[in-house]
């Protein structure tokens, strides 16, 4: 192990950082609208819809978000002269956009089931509770139904967000370089491919500690109702008063 | 307290005087007729009539699955029955018939007189994600659109009233369930209802709890509320409630002033209904 190689390759890594990070966000906020819409959707009980949205789950979730991004960014450039017709050519000329648009898609398939779920745990009795008042449509979904529905969810989001900071790896396929794709550069230039990726590992590792931490945090912010009371009077306490 | 009423009154047939109803008994608070619904091929009311006039306090006993929570349902239209009418405050609530079933004509209208007809549930059916400050004001705030500091200072003063001021910023996990219903009946009066149907309240709680929330409830009778309320307390019944009510398989077997129906019972199913709960 030559560790003052690992170093330099840590600064050369550490430069990909903000693109990982922003294919990762990016997508997930994008993937977090078009999932609430699927979810929605499925839960309409139109039969059009919810069939749209089965399908949709069933595709994105079924098949390998590698051969998704292949078929984006090679496949749509067979139907070069439709899409400069329709003027989509300048999106799906860029390797950043396709990459985008691959894992926006493949998130919303998995983060619609997980709001699906969220959505589903919300206690009748409390959405009842709301409609005895004379809340309903929007302002039910907005004030009782969602916000339940979120602190359901979360944990499972969580890992949603992880795992995509994870596959943004793959859009160093198609030229993208960020962490994985400068390590695989690096690699064509050193041959070291131990010490390289063992500090790419390392900083999908970090990353991914420190989002957790965020999201526990989130978490924890959230659901004071799960907690212990802060202000609980124990007796000790009042002898001092 | 009947001046109270009076104004309130006049500005409730102002607020709907689009032609749908027209008040013909001034003091009637809930009037429903001839109420019939079926859940699949189980008929759980069967033609259900009762009035209840501004300031009544009327307890509904019977058995379980004699029909008395499907019909307080029906009152606010959590379920909607398949013929008969509800009018509440004089205003008849309009019906359609869909494919579906009966279901309201103006959901507007519905979800203007919920918010005049507050519920008391069993379960509680508090907001967990919301304090219980949060809880009394959601519905004054965001479905009366009153403004908020206005909200919170009654809502303070409804708390004190049952007694959990100090409870105010706790969340409804961190409550007895007898506090939890205490919040809930802050809630309730927090819309400033016309009307309040309370549905089995008491049903859940520890025995203990159980008189806590009742001397809540009495006090409310005591001031005069318009109460319809869902119970197994036959204490309540007999000494709070100004009429008893006692439903049978979805009919009304006995209906008068509690000293007539307990003192002389007419139904031979309510004589062993009584016996039955001493």
């Amino acid at each position: 192990m030559d560790f003052a190689f690992m170093r330099d390759t840590f600064w050369t890594l550490l430069s990909g950082v903000p693109l990982t990070l922003n294919l990762a966000f990016t997508a997930v906020a994008l993937g977090a609208v078009l999932a609430m819409l699927i979810a929605l959707m499925r839960m309409s009980g139109v039969a059009v819809l919810d069939w749209l949205a089965r399908g949709y789950v069933f595709v994105f979730r079924g098949s390998p978000l590698l051969v998704q991004i292949f078929l984006i960014y090679y496949g749509l450039g067979q139907f070069r002269p439709t899409l400069q017709e329709w003027g989509l050519w300048g999106f799906f000329r860029e390797p950043y956009w396709c990459a985008i648009f691959a894992l926006t898609l493949n998130t919303a398939a998995y983060a619609s089931e997980i709001i699906r779920g969220g959505l589903q745990s919300v206690p009748a009795q409390q959405v009842e509770a709301a409609r005895a008042c004379g809340m309903s449509g929007f302002l039910l979904f907005r004030r009782i139904i969602f916000p339940i529905a979120v602190r359901q969810a979360l944990p499972a989001y969580g890992s949603e967000l992880i795992l995509m900071v994870k596959a943004t790896s793959l859009a160093s396929i198609i030229t993208m370089m960020e962490v994985t794709g400068l390590a695989a550069k690096l690699i064509s230039q050193t041959f070291r491919a131990v010490e390289v990726f063992v500090v790419a590992g390392l900083i999908y590792l970090v990353l991914n500690f420190i989002i957790t931490r965020i999201i526990m945090a989130l978490e924890w912010w959230l659901s004071p109702h799960l907690r212990r009371p802060p202000e609980v009077t124990l007796p000790v306490e009042a002898a001092h008063v | 307290m009947s001046h109270f009423h009076a104004v309130n009154r006049i500005h409730f047939t102002e607020k709907c005087s689009n032609g749908a109803s027209v008040v013909s008994d001034t003091t009637s608070a809930v009037s429903i007729t001839d109420l019939r619904k079926s859940f699949g091929s189980l008929e759980v009311l069967k033609g259900i009539s009762l009035g209840a006039r501004e300031g009544d306090v009327i307890s509904i006993l019977g058995a379980s699955g004699s029909g008395k929570s499907t019909m307080l349902r029906c009152i606010n239209m959590l379920e909607v029955p398949d013929s008969g009418e509800v009018r509440i405050g004089g205003e008849l609530i309009g019906l359609k018939k869909t494919r579906h079933g009966m279901e309201p004509a103006d959901r507007g209208q519905v979800d203007r007189i919920r918010s005049r007809v507050a519920m008391v549930f069993q379960s509680f059916n508090l907001w967990s994600h919301m304090t219980i400050l949060e809880n009394v004001i959601e519905a004054p705030v965001h479905v009366q659109k009153r403004p908020k500091a206005e909200c919170i200072a009654e809502a303070e003063a409804l708390l004190a009233r049952v007694g959990i001021a100090d409870k105010r910023n706790a969340y409804p996990s961190h409550l007895s369930g007898g506090q939890q219903q205490r919040a809930a009946i802050a809630r309730a009066l927090a819309m400033h209802p016309k009307v309040m149907l309370f549905d089995e309240p008491t049903s859940a709680l520890d025995p203990e709890l159980v008189g806590e929330v009742l001397r809540v409830m009495r006090s409310l009778a005591e001031e005069g509320r318009t109460m319809l309320v869902v119970t197994h307390e036959m204490g309540f019944a007999r000494d709070v409630s100004n009429r008893v009510v006692f439903l049978h398989k979805g009919v009304v077997e006995e209906d008068g002033a509690p000293q007539e129906v307990f003192g002389a019972p007419k139904s031979e199913r309510f004589k062993q209904f009584i016996s039955n709960h001493r």
